[in-house]
């Protein structure tokens, strides 16, 4: 269903429906509604061509509020269901909004398999480190010793870093940003948008009402320049109020935060998103543990590579080329007789 | 033809024989007995054939565990079934003959390679004593024949080392039994070559077996005379072999084309459905999209995907598939989007019996989702009819909107029959229109799509494909407002869309043949009422009943969800009504509950199918006999 003529020309109003959003007042999740309908226009794309595929989960009403075509499907499969209909529409713009439970827990396999296969999609991940919707619990990517109502203790479990994981599984595209920045999430999603195949964005969303605060220590306006580490293509990688932090690898090759001041600034690694080889990207994902310490922000990975929707169409379309279909060969194809 | 005559006796004709293949998982013996088969159908008998073989990929050797069987009956007119007792056997090693002879009808034919009768191998088998020498088969016409080292004769000059001569015994077998029953050998000759062709070593060795077998039969003394079978009349046309899970990826590429609409297959590999995933995969020129999905839940996800986005969306899988799919479905249920899922039943529960057939998932197909949750099923009866039973289910799936289960087999999907190919011309138009316009004025005037305004018919609801503008919207498995589709949790509204979903389920009835009916239809004493793969074993048993003068009538449901609308009258009709199912009387269960008739179930649970004269020993019980 390719437009020959451009989009029309609409506004951030345009891309809202009209449902209500039904989140807890002061959820962070609004701030990422608004950036992407603030988002959207820009992009050059219709609402017809849009679809919005969510599991369940708070994020996962997402798709409710967006005026575009929309699926609220079931828990964790988003990343399946959306595979399908990227694969049958390779015209589309498809999205999948979720959340930590939804994509890391109960949906794992089926987030790592779209990376993985790198079908054109773009999944954007809610992480408010807890499960919103049914009142409190832990979730995979919460702190130990996380004390919820079903880890009265404290939890055991050892988190999932999203963006390791995401690496971890292939993927071509991998990017964090946080929900009290809108400029940084717009520009991080744009990017996300504009990438072929599987695009992985986290974003940081507070929950405040089961998890207020988790994000604070790094993403308040407070603390955001020296507690969040820009990652910019092409330039050395460095934070702080007087850009007085870098990271460098050290003799072991490991991904360090140092002063630039003793080591001097040429020493400072300069960020590549686009190396084929993603050991870099993933050291630079380990160079925080939560969102206590120093924590990069930005696109760790961008590289190209064959999306799994054109690769299905380049084997229908030679496929075709040879002959297109025939039935009644079809049924004939095997020996025959006659009576 | 090869002329046979030339030492032996003329042929005997036989009006029909059973030929059972048994060996080892490595003997070949599935691929023996498919060549038999289709030499045998393109000769122009009528076939109907039965593959057993272990879920194991390789067995231990020579042990029972491994035994592989292919059964086939070829006959002079019209059959429904591979028949009950083999008349001949051919039993590679000793496992083969002690695992099938119990099989083998009385006095009849045995042949083995006595190459495999060594200490090692009866041992495994479990053999105390030599059969062939302890006079245990005297009441059976034995046939000793050193299948392995006539083989590893006839190759020699070839070349071929001495272990892998041995791999070309089953084309000795093939040869010989071809033989036997006066088969053409071109098209066997023909195959190798082509299959072959790759590999011109095994190729020859094959060719050479082959033709060594055949000779073996014409000039040892061994043999009195061939027998032939001739061709069966059955109706005119064209005719192809064809097994079931083939059929059924081609009704469904049929469906495709007679829907307009591209085809969408999410699979995950299973026994035995995973035929289907690769004949669709091989289609592309007709423009299939298959995805060989991470697990089960994702195959079907992926074909709910492609639905909203215009496709035939089809998941293949069995019945443990079923169980993983399950939630999926009840999505599909709620968004009210055509999809076909197709479970190709085997033995169960969990694992189960995964190479052996089963028709146990009846209920789990009417009932295994929370919620009221109905959804149509459609069951094929025979190989040929999963085509047919493929291209019904999309039809029902995109005229409703609404997810359908086909059911079919192990049995079904392995076993193959004569299919005389449909004119295209005789194929359904089952093309859809999807919604271009608003369908809802405001108050205001505004014009809007909503997404739940039903067909007042069909009480399906418009299809409205991403790309169409105007008529963006969301849908979702949380319960919505009757016509407008906005998330509801309002009582009313849910006790009328519960009621709506049931309802648009039940109408298809009204769009579905009577229920088939034959035999004593006027005045039975019995009428017999079977599902599925029972098919052909009823229909023999019927006309068996029927030739020793008892009345009795068959009734065979393809709709199993909703029923055909006279199925209540037809059960009602006649005073006894017995219902043969491989599975502990599951749609005896459904037939009592909604027409309050006194059904009896007639039960097996083997992994192997009815027998004929199984069901008419139980048929003829019935009635008091
Ligand atoms: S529970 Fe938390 S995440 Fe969910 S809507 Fe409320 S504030 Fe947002």
């Amino acid at each position: 269903m390719t437009d020959l003529l451009p989009p029309p020309t609409t506004t951030p109003k345009d891309w809202a429906s009209d449902q209500e959003p039904r989140w807890c007042p002061g959820c962070g999740d609004y701030s990422i509604l608004k950036a992407v309908q603030t988002m959207m226009p820009g992009l050059g794309v219709s609402r017809e061509d849009t679809v919005f595929v969510s599991g369940i989960g708070c994020a996962a009403r997402f798709p409710y509020y967006m005026n575009t075509y929309g699926m609220h499907t079931i828990h964790g499969r988003a990343p399946a269901i959306a595979t399908g209909l990227a694969m049958a529409r390779p015209d589309l713009d498809v999205w999948v909004v979720t959340g930590d439970g939804d994509a890391l827990s109960i949906g794992g396999n089926h987030l790592i398999h779209a990376l993985r296969r790198n079908i054109d999609i773009t999944i954007v991940l809610f992480n408010n480190q807890i499960y919103g919707l049914t009142k409190g619990q832990y979730s995979p990517t919460s702190e130990i010793g996380k004390v919820t109502k079903s880890t009265p203790f404290g939890s055991l479990d050892h988190p999932f870093n999203p963006v390791s994981l995401a690496l971890g599984a292939e993927a071509s595209f991998v990017a964090r940003t946080h929900d009290m920045d809108r400029a940084h999430m717009v520009e991080t999603l744009e990017r996300a948008h504009a990438h072929r195949g599987a695009a992985f964005v986290e974003v940081y969303q507070n929950c405040n009402v089961f998890n207020d605060g988790a994000f604070e220590g790094i993403t308040s306006r407070a603390n955001r320049d020296s507690m969040l580490i820009p990652l910019v293509h092409g330039e050395p990688i460095r934070f702080g109020p007087d850009k007085e932090k870098g990271v460098v690898l050290d003799g072991q090759g490991r991904a360090r935060i140092v002063d630039v001041a003793d080591v001097g600034p040429d020493s400072v690694l300069v960020h590549d998103e686009a190396r084929a080889e993603p050991g870099l990207a993933f050291m630079l994902s380990r160079l925080s543990s939560g969102p206590h310490e120093p924590t990069p922000v930005g696109v760790f990975r961008a590289v190209d590579r064959p999306h799994y929707g054109s690769e299905t169409s380049r084997q229908i379309e030679a496929a075709v080329q040879r002959g297109v279909g025939d039935l009644n060969a079809l049924l004939h194809s095997r020996p025959t007789w006659t009576v | 033809m090869v002329d046979t005559a030339a030492r032996s006796g003329a042929p005997e004709q036989l009006d029909r024989v059973i030929v059972r293949f048994a060996g080892d998982s490595g003997d070949g013996m599935q691929l023996t007995g498919e060549r038999f088969t289709t030499t045998s159908a393109l000769f122009g008998n009528d076939i109907a054939t039965l593959p057993e073989f272990p879920a194991e990929i390789r067995a231990p050797a020579g042990t029972l565990a491994g035994v592989s069987a292919f059964q086939v009956h070829i006959s002079d007119h019209e059959i429904t079934t591979p028949g009950d007792a083999p008349n001949v056997l051919v039993a590679m090693n000793p496992a083969a003959l002690r695992s099938e002879l119990g099989k083998l009808e009385g006095g009849g034919t045995i042949i083995v390679n006595t190459d495999s009768f060594d200490e090692r191998n009866l041992t495994k088998a479990g053999y105390r004593a030599n059969p062939l020498a302890d006079g245990s088969l005297d009441t059976y016409s034995l046939y000793e024949v050193p299948m392995t080292s006539l083989t590893k004769e006839a190759v020699a000059p070839l070349g071929v080392k001495p272990r892998d001569a041995e791999r070309s015994k089953n084309f000795f077998a093939l040869g010989l039994v071809s033989w036997m029953y006066t088969r053409p050998v071109e098209p066997t000759l023909d195959w190798i070559e082509s299959r072959f062709a790759a590999r011109p070593q095994v190729r020859d060795a094959n060719v050479a077996a082959f033709k060594a077998g055949h000779a073996f039969g014409e000039t040892a003394e061994l043999f009195d005379h061939p027998f032939s079978v001739k061709p069966a009349r059955l109706a005119p046309g064209t005719y192809t072999n064809i097994n079931g899970n083939t059929a059924l990826a081609w009704g469904l590429i049929a469906a495709s084309e007679l829907s307009r609409l591209p085809l969408f297959l999410g699979s995950y590999p299973i026994t035995p459905a995973s035929d289907i995933l690769h004949e669709l995969s091989k289609h592309k020129d007709f423009g299939v999209r298959t995805l060989q999905a991470e697990d089960e839940i994702a195959g079907i996800g992926a074909a709910l995907g492609a639905a909203f986005a215009g496709h035939l969306g089809v998941t293949t899988t069995s019945g443990p598939g079923i169980a993983l799919k399950s939630e999926t479905m009840g999505l599909a249920v709620s968004m009210e989007l055509p999809l076909v899922i197709i479970d190709i039943q085997r033995g169960g529960p969990s694992t189960g019996l995964p190479t052996k057939t089963e028709a146990a998932d009846l209920l789990q197909a009417m009932y295994g989702r929370h919620g009221e949750s109905p959804i149509p099923i459609v069951a094929a009866y025979t190989p040929s009819h999963c085509f047919d039973a493929a291209i019904e289910a999309a039809r029902i799936a995109l005229r409703y909107r609404t997810p359908v289960i086909l059911l079919s087999d192990g049995y079904l999907a392995n076993g193959s029959e004569p299919w005389r190919l449909p004119e295209l011309s005789e194929l359904p138009d089952i093309s859809v229109t999807f919604a271009t316009e608003p369908n809802h004025t405001n108050p205001d005037g505004s014009r809007v799509f909503w997404p739940y305004l039903r067909d007042p018919e069909t009480l399906a609801r418009p299809w409205a494909v991403p790309g169409t503008p105007g008529l963006e919207h969301r849908i979702g498995g949380i319960e919505k407002e009757d016509g407008s589709g906005n998330i509801s949790y309002e009582p009313a509204n849910h006790e009328r869309m519960v009621h709506l979903r049931a309802e648009r389920v039940r109408r298809i009835a009204d769009d579905i043949p009577p229920t088939m009916l034959r035999g004593d239809v006027e005045d039975a004493e019995v009428l017999v009422l079977g599902w599925g793969s029972t098919w052909g074993a009823i229909d023999g048993a019927v006309d068996r009943c029927r030739a020793r003068g008892r009345r009795v009538a068959h009734a065979h449901l393809v709709h199993l969800n909703p029923f055909p609308r006279d199925l209540g009258d037809v059960v009602r009709r006649y005073p006894r009504v017995v219902v043969p199912e491989m599975n502990l009387g599951q749609l005896t269960r459904l037939v009592r509950a909604e027409f309050l008739v006194d059904a009896r179930s007639i039960t097996k649970v083997q992994g192997v199918p009815f027998t004929a004269s199984e069901l008419e020993a139980a048929i003829l019980k019935e009635l008091g006999d």
